[in-house]
């Protein structure tokens, strides 16, 4: 252990990761305790998308600039992390998922917000002439597309590892205590002192909220995803539908990923999920619709990824109420990569100044905070 | 309905253990992806079998064994369904009442869900992966892969091959390529050159089975009788060529040697199938022996997971004759985890099938002695994942840039995420993760397996749905 830290992050995914980073570029010395590896769970489970497509309002603003981030990805960790701006398309596959569609495109213009644009079935077919005919058109951001998570994951380690954050695997935290202005951490073994910590344990969030007597009420997710044999480069944009589950795309590698968030199981010791073959069956039948052809592909591979997910599917972002010293950024179930580097700067910013510019009213732990104390 | 036993393997151990089940009326589902029973080592052993087949002669008196056991399983009264490729396994939730199993099956490209009270997995071994220079090109094949064309139809390899390796299996592959009219250009043999004298100590407990150790003698001498080119203690075995196989280099301790060649035939053992068992968490030991992982199994052949049994070369390498006993023990566990064999008579027959199994094993120390696996230095620029493209060069940077975790390896590297999950480069990657750790490589484990266990079209996955609606 390096005496003196300021500052410890806990979880070792890509939102500890960047929050560790940025934290680092500010002349902070940050130690960063990850359970497994990094990227173990959730960050590396996911199809890794950029969206600000159909994101909820109250995020828009870390939306739309982590955006402008992720088009200069290598100006932050020296590496593009393979993302393209593909696209992103929504489709409407009935009348009232179209209404929907629209009306939010509507709130949005009304708020000054012009990412999103209606598009019609023509300009649909010419996005993604893979598709079937028959969508009534679609939601439409060209800017968002994805990114390659485990090379994403290795450049982001890269660069914390650049700016000497200290990496500190197979430790899983076990113990926080607080003595006036320290936090004490006991990680795999070994134990840790820094006047601050971030909470960014993911799935783990909620129990590392408890051991520092923060109970929240933050929920699982263990969502799906399959990805089949490689094909040529067919599919341009990411494609989901409004009101279905469905999350579609083809990889640089030429693979495809099908996601949606159907949900799998898990597993009775409750450190890791595992795949429901019925509710992922019957969760193919939008893709089937849509993409006949993907049927003749062969599944490589399938799994379920663990995630933390509040009741209303905003994170948890924002120094806790009942443990001062303590910073939350957790439960992303759903959302993706696309905020990693704006997150990341509001908790370097919490982390350096005690304050942020952005306003957090909406991801406030307090929201989600239980009456019952601490056991 | 839900059966009392589902067996997925149709070969010595799971015909066996289908026989002993239905003989105590337990209701009994074979699941085996092959079109007719037998497994690998009895491949078409009903077709090569019949009256007047040549074939069945050549290919040996052990082989002509399976016929019989074949006519036995067909009519033990077991739901037999070949064609049936098991890609999922699955224990109910903890709200049903009886333990039950769920083993997913696709049948001529529909998906269903098969319910049992106990699976027995019987689900054999395949070949030990061995990188080396030039193993991807065209004209190199395995040993196993050219016996398996020779048991369906009598194919014989184009033109002369080499045969590299070490085991029983090049041997017998060579003797019976040569009863055939098959030919050979030579035979190269790996096992280090004092691999003989390592084996003395094994000699007297192998003395046992006698019968076996004289058929290997005896293909030894046929093969010198018929003045085969044969190389000792070969190393540093290199396949060469430009869009296919055209030349071999190798090392023996007077030098390097080079010869033509257009069919290289490898083998360097078997390994136990522990796809199934690792996806579903059962616990594992690492032989030393045989350099491979094994499900831990109690006396009755039950693995750490409740219902779930294993018998045959999926328990560790042993042979057929060994499967068959193997077959029998799991039989009598799960005849006595349903409660239908008293613990006395289980005690009993168990007694008989730990007998049977301690002769068929009695020449197991002295192979594994005579035919370790390689252990030679993989250099750098060899291929150890086919699917993903990635050198031993590649693993090695990446194993040793953090924890000797194969899982964090395989998420950084991407080996083991291709549609072979790892089978061909899961033990590579894990010697060279123990290599870069200096760490002995029973302690590095293997790669979480995901499923699906075999393919599965997306097709196919939703026909499950239709099939339960």
């Amino acid at each position: 252990m390096r005496a003196g830290a300021d500052l410890i992050v806990i979880g070792g995914g890509l939102h500890g990761l960047s929050a560790a980073l940025q934290s680092a570029r500010r002349g902070l010395r940050v130690v960063l305790l990850e359970g497994a590896f990094t990227g173990r769970h959730a960050s590396g489970a996911t199809a890794a998308g950029v969206r600000s497509l159909a994101r909820a309002v109250e995020e828009l603003p870390l939306s739309l600039e982590a955006q402008a981030q992720w088009e200069d990805m290598t100006a932050l960790v020296g590496d593009d992390c393979g993302f393209h701006a593909v696209g992103q398309v929504q489709v409407a596959m009935d009348a009232e998922a179209k209404a929907r569609i629209k009306a939010r495109i509507a709130r949005l213009k009304a708020a000054g917000m012009h990412h999103e644009s209606w598009i019609d079935p023509d300009r649909l077919a010419e996005l993604v002439p893979v598709m079937q005919p028959g969508a009534l058109g679609a939601a439409y951001v060209a800017l968002d597309g994805s990114a390659d998570p485990h090379r994403t994951i290795r450049a982001f380690r890269a660069a914390c590892l650049e700016a000497d954050v200290e990496i500190l695997e197979n430790r899983p935290v076990t113990w926080l205590g607080r003595e006036e202005t320290h936090w004490t951490v006991v990680a795999g073994g070994t134990s840790h002192v820094a006047p601050t910590i971030v909470n960014a344990a993911g799935a783990w969030g909620r129990q590392i909220a408890r051991l520092a007597g923060d109970l929240l009420n933050v929920g699982i997710k263990n969502s799906m995803m399959i990805v089949t044999e490689r094909c040529e480069p067919c599919l341009g944009p990411v494609v989901s539908a409004q009101n279905r589950k469905l999350s579609f795309k083809q990889t640089a590698d030429g693979t495809f990923l099908i996601g949606g968030g159907v949900q799998g199981r898990l597993r009775p010791d409750g450190d890791s999920a595992s795949v429901d073959f019925g509710a992922l069956s019957g969760a193919m039948s939008t893709t089937l619709a849509l993409f006949p052809w993907v049927a003749d592909l062969r599944l490589v591979r399938a799994w379920a990824g663990m995630e933390a997910a509040t009741a209303d599917l905003l994170p948890v972002i924002g120094p806790s109420a009942r443990a001062p010293g303590l910073i939350h950024a957790f439960g992303f179930s759903g959302h993706g990569f696309q905020l990693v580097p704006s997150v990341g700067r509001v908790i370097a910013d919490l982390a350096e100044t005690g304050r942020t510019r952005t306003d957090l009213s909406a991801f406030d732990p307090g929201r989600l905070a239980t009456n019952r104390k601490a056991a | 309905m839900i059966f009392d036993t589902a067996i997925i393997g149709a070969g010595p151990a799971g015909m066996q253990a289908a026989c002993d089940l239905r003989a105590r009326e337990l209701s009994v589902i074979v699941l085996d992806e092959q079109p007719a029973p037998g497994g690998q080592i009895w491949r078409g052993v009903e077709r090569n079998c019949q009256p007047g087949s040549e074939l069945a002669q050549r290919l040996g008196a052990e082989y002509r064994q399976g016929a019989g056991v074949a006519r036995s399983f067909r009519a033990c009264g077991a739901d037999y369904r070949p064609l049936s490729r098991v890609w999922q396994i699955e224990e109910t939730g903890p709200d049903a009442t009886e333990q039950c199993w769920q083993v997913f099956v696709i049948r001529e490209g529909q998906a269903e869900v098969v319910e049992a009270r106990r699976v027995l997995l019987a689900i054999g071994a395949q070949e030990r992966p061995v990188p080396f220079p030039g193993w991807t090109h065209p004209g190199v094949m395995t040993v196993g892969a050219a016996q398996i064309m020779l048991k369906s139809g009598g194919l014989l390899p184009e033109g002369p091959v080499w045969i590299c390796g070490a085991g029983p299996l090049p041997l017998l592959y060579a003797h019976q390529l040569r009863k055939l009219g098959g030919q050979i250009a030579g035979f190269l043999d790996t096992a280090p050159r004092d691999t003989v004298r390592r084996g003395l100590p094994h000699l007297s407990g192998a003395l046992r089975d006698w019968k076996s150790l004289a058929k290997g003698l005896a293909w030894q001498a046929g093969l010198r009788a018929a003045g085969l080119r044969r190389e000792t203690g070969v190393r540093q075995l290199r396949a060469e060529g430009k869009d296919r196989l055209e030349r071999i280099r190798w090392e023996t301790p007077e030098g390097e040697k080079t010869a033509p060649a257009g069919v290289l035939l490898i083998h360097e053992g078997l390994v136990p199938s522990v796809h199934p068992t690792l996806s579903l968490q059962c616990e594992h030991t690492w032989s030393d022996a045989q350099q491979s992982l094994r499900p831990v199994l109690d006396a009755w052949g039950e693995t750490t997971r409740r219902g779930l049994f294993v018998a045959g070369d999926a328990a560790g390498i042993d042979g057929a004759r060994a499967a068959l006993a193997k077959g029998t023990l799991a039989a009598v566990g799960i005849a006595r985890s349903l409660d239908v064999l008293s613990e006395a008579k289980a005690k009993q027959a168990r007694a008989a099938g730990d007998r049977a199994l301690s002769k068929a094993r009695a020449t197991r120390p002295l192979l594994d002695t005579l035919y370790p696996a390689p252990e030679g230095k993989i250099s750098d620029d060899v291929i150890v994942c086919r699917c993903e493209e990635l050198t031993a060069g590649q693993i090695r940077a990446a194993a040793g840039r953090g924890s000797a975790d194969p899982n964090r390896v395989k998420s950084e590297t991407r080996a083991g995420m291709g549609p072979c999950q790892g089978r061909q480069c899961g033990y590579t990657v894990a010697r060279l993760i123990a290599e870069a750790h200096d760490m002995p490589r029973a302690e590095v484990g293997f790669h979480n397996i995901r499923p699906p266990l075999k393919p599965v079209s997306v097709g196919e996955l939703a026909s499950l749905g239709k099939a339960k609606a």
